[in-house]
């Protein structure tokens, strides 16, 4: 079961902060295609400008597989304190 | 140390417990912001941290002060959660042998804290709710400190 969390205006746009997805998907690529077929708007946001993902809070870039633990964050451009 | 906190802090209570104990100290700078009314535009500020990732990504500016810095020490405590005004937001201290070495970091770990630090600000006003990304005052400051490492 793969955990994915949401920040800022994701958050509000999706209107969930935090779900588990089981079966995990295999890869980052694969998330973005489930969450973007159930919310075109989301997955659109997603690949927005300044958008990062981490994996278990490490920053990846590109596509990156993923276990059935993974922790998967997006963080969109931050505010600072 | 670095911690955020859910709930409002005394910024004389910290500096004191930051300050005591210290022989060969010298000099301790601190920094506390406020967080502002706006006019009234601003009657709560809620901010996001991702709890772990936010500590650590502090922790490596942190990192940074004190390669930069002779610190013997330093404290940063971040409000998150919702924050009314007049209500302190974040505190940083520094404590090092000598006084300009515990401004400078001082300075340079807010700066970097304002533009860099992973929250998520959102202002609740009279006019409704909006997300907040830093000023372009606030990368400007913490540009200043790539720009000085680079210079031999």
């Amino acid at each position: 079961m793969a955990r994915v969390l949401l920040f800022g205006p994701l958050r509000d746009l999706a209107g969930w902060r935090e779900r588990e997805l089981d079966p995990p998907p295999s890869s980052i690529a694969e998330l973005r295609r489930a969450l973007a077929a159930e919310d075109a708007r989301l997955g659109e946001a997603l690949a927005g400008p300044g958008v990062q993902v981490s994996i278990d809070q490490q920053i990846v870039r590109g596509d990156a597989a993923l276990s059935a633990r993974s922790e998967v964050a997006f963080l969109p451009p931050m505010s600072g304190g | 140390m670095i911690r955020l906190s859910t709930e409002p802090f005394e910024p004389g209570a910290l500096l004191t417990r930051f300050a005591q104990g210290r022989s060969e100290t010298g000099a301790v700078a601190t920094f506390t912001g406020i967080a502002r009314a706006e006019k009234g535009g601003t009657q709560i500020l809620e901010l996001e941290a991702y709890p772990g990732f936010t500590e650590a990504e502090i922790g490596k500016i942190a990192d940074q002060a004190r390669t930069r810095w002779a610190l013997d020490d330093l404290l940063i405590v971040h409000r998150i959660g919702r924050i009314a005004p007049g209500e302190p937001i974040v505190f940083v201290a520094t404590a090092s042998g000598h006084r300009r070495a515990a401004f400078e970091a001082c300075d340079f770990l807010m700066d970097y804290l304002k533009s860099r630090a992973p929250f998520w600000k959102k202002e609740h006003g009279p006019a409704g709710a909006r997300w907040i990304e830093p000023r372009p005052e606030d990368y400007a400051d913490a540009a200043r400190w790539d720009a000085e490492q680079e210079t031999p």
